[in-house]
């Protein structure tokens, strides 16, 4: 694997292999000092052109928990204010000798772009409305955390489909890993089209509470909404949001996530997400370790053959 | 990922074929109750002394030597496990891939770490197993023990206690089973 740029890319078995080596990670991180020098002398630089919180924390934090050395770029100031274009940014850093390049974008595809310009390792950390892999991974993680698997499981992703590339991501990554995927969301939050989405579809969330083993909400992306796609957030949540109420229809053991930033009050009802069910912060600490999964598996493979392992 | 490329190809993959054994069943077994009487007598009892194996191979060793131990003292060794690829020098030369969590339940500080692993034979995985140690605490002593010592060291390390000194060909692969130990080659498979 010399990129991770969508969950297709990976496969099932791609999926499987950093789970399991996101095991060790784990370990890494609830050491005292926790700290490993694998990535000693490696270079994570993180070019973000859209804002995050958690995504770009995670990442430096992961590659620091690596010991590689991290970079930040951000376009407010950056050469980019100047008219610097996408490719010629991306050529410059690739130019200082760097082993990783983690991108976001408004705009679909631009990692792609960016893996065919640059000689490192390049990863999509989301990229419009298109794929979020690395969130798709630590949800896959979280819940085979607390189910031992997702084969078989139920899960619901609710809300703003159309503009989340959480769900485009999350709902391959769970089906190929032989859960069975709901969407749920009024007609005008979907996509155009769902040709090729391994998933049911409901308008209906009170109907589907009752079977599913998780409920993954999505957030209201209202800065990506140009049209009225909701009369309302209060009709929204009154229709689609989880409150106190909807959880007493979910069963016992049925897990509540969401990728984060929550609008609390909006798609999730302040206290539910703060239940015992809630994964909402263990999917944020998962975060750490899968990302150090990816980043190891990406640049701590090297040539292929070499001596015998054994000493 | 390269996981498929490697699990065809030596020495991650390919098959192993074993030309002669050079220690059965029943050599193994007194091989790891010599060791264990070694370990006791090295350090006056067993207070204090725990038992971590090298992932993979030192793993099964190091539950034998604990059962052995406790037979011979009467009392439990605490032990555990430890996967060193995240402290290896080779990380980026080669793949390097964690094998298994690390099993480490206890603080080592003030404990004499008995090390214990298979094959001993360019002494990089006891280096890098010597500074994943310290994640853990600082230990007061730390031994080897290993079943084979193979030669080839590339570094100064010795083992503390060893069940059979073995002369090898620097590409042979010594492979040791509870059935025993072989020595061979490995090849891809499909040739």
């Amino acid at each position: 694997m010399n990129h991770l740029l969508s969950i297709a890319d990976l496969g099932p078995d791609g999926i499987e292999e950093v789970m399991r080596v996101t095991d060790s990670f784990v370990e890494v991180s609830e050491r005292a000092i926790p700290r490993v020098p694998a990535l000693r002398g490696k270079t994570v630089v993180s070019l973000f052109y859209e804002e995050s919180t958690r995504t770009r924390l995670s990442f430096e934090m992961a590659a620091k928990r690596l010991s590689a050395d991290t970079m930040n770029f951000s376009v407010s100031t950056s050469s980019a204010m100047k008219g610097e274009s996408l490719r010629d940014t991306c050529q410059t850093i690739d130019a200082m000798g760097i082993d990783a390049l983690v991108v976001r974008h408004s705009s679909a595809g631009v990692p792609w772009q960016v893996a065919d310009w640059v000689g490192c390792a390049v990863i999509n950390a989301g990229d419009g409305w298109h794929e979020h892999p690395t969130q798709a991974l630590l949800d896959c993680y979280t819940i085979r955390g607390r189910r031992g698997s997702l084969e078989g499981l139920r899960i619901a992703v609710v809300g703003d489909v159309k503009h989340s590339r959480v769900a485009r991501s999350g709902v391959l990554a769970f089906s190929m890993l032989g859960a069975e995927v709901t969407i749920v969301a009024p007609p005008t939050l979907l996509p155009p089209s769902l040709e090729g989405w391994p998933v049911e579809v409901s308008h209906d969330l009170d109907s589907v509470l009752a079977k599913v083993d998780v409920v993954y909400l999505l957030r209201m992306q209202a800065e990506r909404q140009s049209e009225a796609l909701l009369p309302s957030l209060r009709e929204y949540t009154a229709r689609y949001g989880l409150t106190a109420d909807r959880v007493q229809m979910l069963p016992d053991d049925a897990l509540v996530m969401h990728p984060g930033p929550i609008n609390r009050g909006v798609e999730i009802a302040a206290d539910v997400a703060d239940l015992p069910r809630s994964l909402i912060t263990r999917q944020v600490a998962n975060g750490v370790a899968v990302r150090m999964a990816v980043l190891f598996l990406l640049l701590g493979q090297g040539p292929g053959g070499g001596t015998d392992a054994r000493g | 990922m390269a996981e498929r490329e490697r699990a065809a190809t030596p020495p991650y993959g390919g098959v192993f074929s074993a030309r002669s054994q050079v220690m059965d069943a029943e050599d193994l077994r007194r091989a790891v109750t010599r060791i264990a009487h070694e370990i006791v007598e090295r350090n006056h009892g067993l207070d204090g002394v725990v038992l971590i194996g090298l992932q993979t191979g030192g793993v099964p060793l190091a539950r034998r030597l604990g059962q052995a131990l406790s037979r011979i003292e009467g009392v439990a060794v605490p032990s555990g496990s430890i996967d060193v690829a995240l402290y290896r020098d080779d990380i980026g030369l080669r793949p390097v891939i964690p094998e298994a969590v690390t099993d480490i339940p206890f603080d080592l500080t003030g404990l004499t770490v008995v090390l214990v692993d298979d094959v001993l034979f360019t002494g990089r995985t006891v280096r890098a197993a010597l500074d994943a140690l310290n994640a853990y605490g600082r230990p007061r002593a730390v031994q080897l023990a290993v079943m084979v010592d193979r030669g080839h060291r590339e570094l100064p390390i010795r083992p503390d206690f060893v069940g059979k000194n073995l002369p090898t060909r620097i590409d042979e692969i010594v492979d040791v089973s509870d059935d025993g130990v072989d020595v061979g080659e490995k090849r891809a498979t499909g040739r």
